[in-house]
């Protein structure tokens, strides 16, 4: 279908976009790489008086490090994350995420601080940035606002972004050389929305992992972490017997939605899965000694 | 319900463009209704299909996730652009060789985006091909014969490497 009349502003400041926002009020929408945005008008699912185009605002733009931080601008593109040296080097596990967001062609497009805007449950870097514990930088008249990412992602699609602010980028902290990062989802074509996912953010120590965190995507309203399997497994000498615990107390942890086709259940096993596959890549002594034929 | 036009400037193809349109148009209507490029198709106008798929500054992107205005100032090339300039000429020979297509509506857009792959991953695997092309749908083919071209040209163009290599 074709999108419904709207009409279209390409804003040179975030002043301007504060002041358009200002005034029209639910009216309006911003549009940034608009690979979900576009959809959803051509859909008509939605059908807003204005489009007010940040893509040409410069300070939404590029990679940095900033003190001990790697701060990704909102209008950064997957594309861009995907082909990153500073990413690469600094936050790992964005790059192994990026080949699994949809195809080349949307990911040229598509943009980092439209997906955490948009807060899908089901999108890869909502989960990454709540692995990574990174923070979500927001500005609006009122000024600049960070929020943790674990506190952005309030319900499905629903943010802590309030009216008027616009997501500028965010700040995730530098990985250290004995951090480990893995990331894994399951979809039925190579760039469908995952079924399930995860990413897993860790500290190598003594034979174990120390600060674990497990999120999921394509689970529940928002991407979810697993606080009492984290726990379970932080500082302990990983073993077999390890990991079935874990996975046992993340199968009790997940409440998972059920989806068109998959049942909660399956999405539930599923998630168990690829957590002991993660736990497995993240740290080799959790997998069952060969024993020798 | 009639929206102010817009008066857009880009290149298509190499040719400066200077149009009004309307905000609401996608860039692939624009080139197939105002410039009459018809090589890029349009299949499910929600970004899944890849039949769209046109270069936007140097990138391949949906056609129907881009607004015509949001081409304003930019560099746009389709199919009838690569066509002619040959770029591509022995991508759509192997497609033909291997009879990589049949009712010809995904061709553009496959053409498009193996192009990019040949670009930036020269060594790519026929795994990572079969990847790569997972954007793009095919109803006729099953995929192989697409696949089976592209990693044909990866092949040749690896080779072509190596011989001016040797040549020095």
């Amino acid at each position: 279908m074709k999108a419904p009349a709207f009409d279209y502003i390409r804003a040179r400041s975030l002043d301007e976009v504060f002041q358009l926002l200002k005034r029209h009020g639910d009216d309006a929408r911003v549009l940034a790489g608009g690979q979900s945005l576009l959809a959803t008008l051509n859909m008509r699912l939605s059908e807003p008086a204005l489009l007010v185009d940040i893509t040409g605002i410069e300070e939404l733009m590029g990679i940095s490090v900033r003190g001990s931080m790697l701060r990704i601008g909102a209008l950064v593109t997957h594309s861009e994350i995907e082909g990153s040296e500073l990413i690469a080097l600094h936050a790992p596990l964005l790059t192994m995420a990026a080949p699994h967001i949809a195809h080349r062609a949307i990911r040229n497009r598509g943009t980092w601080g439209g997906s955490i805007a948009y807060g899908d449950p089901s999108a890869e870097w909502p989960a990454c940035l709540i692995a990574l514990e990174g923070m979500v930088v927001v500005r609006g008249v009122a000024g600049e606002r960070r929020i943790a990412a674990t506190d952005f992602f309030v319900d499905l699609y629903t943010t802590a972004l309030a009216e008027g602010e616009v997501v500028v980028g965010c700040d995730l902290p530098l990985s250290q050389s004995d951090d480990v990062f893995v990331f894994d989802e399951l979809a039925r074509r190579h760039g469908d929305y995952a079924v399930a996912g995860v990413a897993l953010a860790a500290r190598r120590a003594a034979g174990g992992l120390q600060r674990v965190r497990l999120a999921f995507l394509g689970i529940g309203t928002t991407p979810i972490r697993v606080p009492r399997a984290e726990a379970l497994l932080e500082g302990q000498a990983m073993s077999p017997a390890l990991v079935d615990r874990a996975v046992a107390m993340i199968d009790n942890e997940l409440e998972p939605l059920a989806d068109l086709t998959h049942t909660s259940n399956t999405k539930r096993h599923l998630a168990c899965v690829l957590a002991r596959r993660a736990l497995g890549t993240a740290c080799p002594e959790s997998l069952a000694v060969k024993r020798a034929a | 319900m009639n929206k102010p036009l817009h008066p857009i400037h880009l290149t298509v193809n190499g040719r400066e463009t200077r149009c009004n349109v309307a905000p609401r148009q996608h860039l692939v209507d624009f080139l197939r209704e105002d410039l009459g490029l018809t090589g890029s198709h349009l299949g499910c106008e929600h970004g899944v299909c890849g039949a769209c798929t046109v270069r936007l500054d140097g990138q391949v992107v949906r056609g129907c996730l881009v607004l015509a205005v949001q081409a304003d100032g930019c560099q746009v090339e389709t199919v009838e652009g690569v066509s002619d300039s040959g770029r591509l000429r022995d991508l759509q020979d192997a497609f033909m060789q291997r009879n990589a297509l049949q009712c010809g509506f995904c061709t553009s857009g496959m053409l498009l985006a193996a192009g990019e792959l040949l670009d930036t991953h020269p060594d790519a695997s026929r795994e990572e091909v079969r990847v790569w092309m997972s954007g793009n749908y095919c109803r006729c083919t099953g995929y192989h014969a697409i696949v089976d071209a592209v990693c044909d040209v990866l092949a040749s163009r690896q080779a072509a490497r190596v011989l001016a290599v040797a040549k020095g």
